[in-house]
């Protein structure tokens, strides 16, 4: 068997894809908090609970209606978005002009809610949620099988990253929210409906953690939960990237999936806390984070 | 004679408990240039905001070519025909020059094309995909000025357009506003320089506290020195 610094190749080949799926999700989620805190200036903290409702709504809809995953993947984000619109138009929106204190405040009770809803009507433990079947199985890459729905989460998650990132560096849409970032209120005096701006990108943030729930149902069971466990991990990932960073959000989260896969070959014990370690050395090295404009 | 396209009476306004605005009085015709002086911290800055609609705490009225403005929302104010070029010129840094250039909607037809915003703004021109703040202060202001005059707004707030800039680009502002006053741009401009404002203004108003203390055309200028002298301490 080869056998690369005293790892067997498989292994090591097996948890790259482990670590390139787990950052798959934290790039997804990552990306949707940026945005959300470049021109909100809010720390969604609700933001593991909108991808739980993802999930859950592909499993609703795949119960109920009998819509499958593919449809799903484009409702589900869709049906969050909406669900969030409203939550930033009656009651988000009233705390922009409050210390951002309220906003995480806000936002943290609202997770506590969805999920405790949740948790009453579906108990902790998880549902399956079966992939598709042109997704089920898996090919021979020679040094190992990779099952090809885990492959397609890598692909898809790349290309909303990328196709987002190029929706907010080159259309005029994204001109507005980058110019808005920086300054809202003369935007808002250029004739530009800012009010409706915060709400389409709270929408686009949410939708994308939805997005990554529908992704993660057919991996990871379907539970109240999920989000929670998740959520810390991504913070760390966003200020790693660098608080409000599109770029940062992205890349950072693919590296530090990677980093914690491979910590789970080479220092299995070091694998959970990999990730708080290097948002320490950041924080220390570089405040701003990776991709992070000094202030 | 036909009714002024602004026309500001008893405008008074707040920034939070703090009265800024006591009671100013000011009226623009269409195709003018009004200019209004005064020591710093005097209000002028405040009045071109508060007409804009930024500042929201303001009692008193704002009329725009016949159009109530004092309940339109901040981003309708635009729509109506007014633009605003603030005095710290609001060029963004993750937009390119030509990006920034573009980012304001037009609100009505009449405004410059590009490519006579370039022939007005070589410089510009030739630094479009340049990130907006790596321009030089003067090629910003010319940036935060062309910006305005692609949307075909009729009437400009300009705050204090020649602020530290060398002498030669202030002369360069001074013939674009000429050039915008031809082809009948109405401008209302805060200036601490009164030697520029005096070649391109028509009327001044001297604030002081909050309120319009004077006003006078331009050719009484000369009997003002005095006064300006005293009023400005320059």
């Amino acid at each position: 068997m080869m056998m690369i610094f005293g790892i067997p190749l498989q292994a090591l080949m097996g948890q790259l894809l482990v670590g390139l799926i787990n950052g798959s999700f934290y790039a997804l989620l990552s990306l949707g908090l940026a945005v959300i805190f470049g021109l909100l200036r809010v720390i969604n903290f609700a933001h593991g609970a909108q991808y739980m409702l993802g999930a859950f709504t592909a499993l609703l809809l795949l119960t109920v209606a009998g819509v499958n995953y593919w449809l799903a993947l484009i409702l589900a984000p869709l049906i969050v978005g909406l669900l969030a619109a409203l939550v930033e138009r009656t009651m988000l929106s009233r705390l922009y002009n409050l210390d951002p204190l309220y906003g995480l405040l806000f936002t943290f009770g609202l997770a506590l809610a969805i999920e405790g809803t949740f948790r009453y009507f579906y108990g902790a433990s998880g549902k399956p949620y079966a992939p598709p079947a042109q997704l089920s199985g898996a090919v021979n890459l020679g040094f190992m099988f990779l099952p090809i729905y885990r492959g397609w989460v890598v692909i898809a998650s790349l290309a909303v990253c990328i196709a987002v990132w190029l929706l907010i560096e080159k259309t005029k849409l994204g001109a507005y929210l980058r110019a808005a970032t920086e300054n809202p209120v003369l935007v808002q005096a250029f004739g530009v409906n800012v009010p409706l701006l915060l709400t389409l990108t709270y929408a686009l943030g949410a939708g994308l953690a939805a997005f990554a729930g529908v992704l993660a149902a057919p991996i990871y069971q379907v539970s109240p939960l999920m989000g929670s466990n998740l959520i810390i991990i991504v913070f760390a990932v966003v200020v790693v990237g660098g608080m409000g960073s599109i770029l940062g959000a992205i890349v950072t989260g693919y590296l530090l999936g990677v980093v914690e896969g491979l910590t789970k070959v080479f220092y299995p014990e070091a694998s959970n806390i990999v990730i708080f370690v290097i948002m320490a050395i950041v924080l220390i090295l570089r405040p701003a984070g990776l991709f992070g404009k000094e202030a | 004679m036909n009714a002024p396209l602004l026309k500001v009476s008893a405008l008074q306004a707040w920034y939070g408990e703090s009265h800024v605005l006591h009671g100013v009085d000011l009226h623009v015709n269409e195709g003018e240039m009004i200019c209004i002086l005064g020591r710093n911290g005097m209000g002028k800055t405040t009045t071109l905001r508060t007409i804009m609609g930024i500042l929201r705490k303001r009692s008193g009225g704002i009329e725009f070519a016949g159009q109530d403005m004092m309940s339109v929302p901040l981003h309708k104010t635009a729509r109506a025909g007014l633009g605003f070029i603030p005095e710290e010129r609001g060029i963004f840094a993750s937009l390119s020059v030509e990006e920034n250039l573009m980012l304001p909607p037009k609100v009505a037809e009449g405004g410059m094309s590009v490519e006579e915003i370039y022939e007005l703004f070589p410089n510009l021109r030739e630094r479009r995909t340049s990130p907006g703040t790596k321009l030089s202060g003067g090629e910003q202001q010319m940036l935060a000025l062309a910006r305005i005059l692609r949307t075909g707004a009729r009437c400009l707030l300009l705050d204090e357009p020649t602020e530290g800039l060398a002498p030669v680009i202030i002369q360069a502002i001074g013939e674009v506003l000429v050039k915008l006053k031809q082809r009948g741009m109405t401008v209302v401009l805060v200036e601490q320089n009164f030697r520029f404002a005096a070649k391109v203004a028509d009327r001044f108003y001297l604030m002081d506290h909050g309120r319009m203390t004077a006003e006078f055309p331009v050719r009484d200028l000369p009997q003002r020195m005095d006064l300006l002298h005293r009023e400005l301490g320059v």
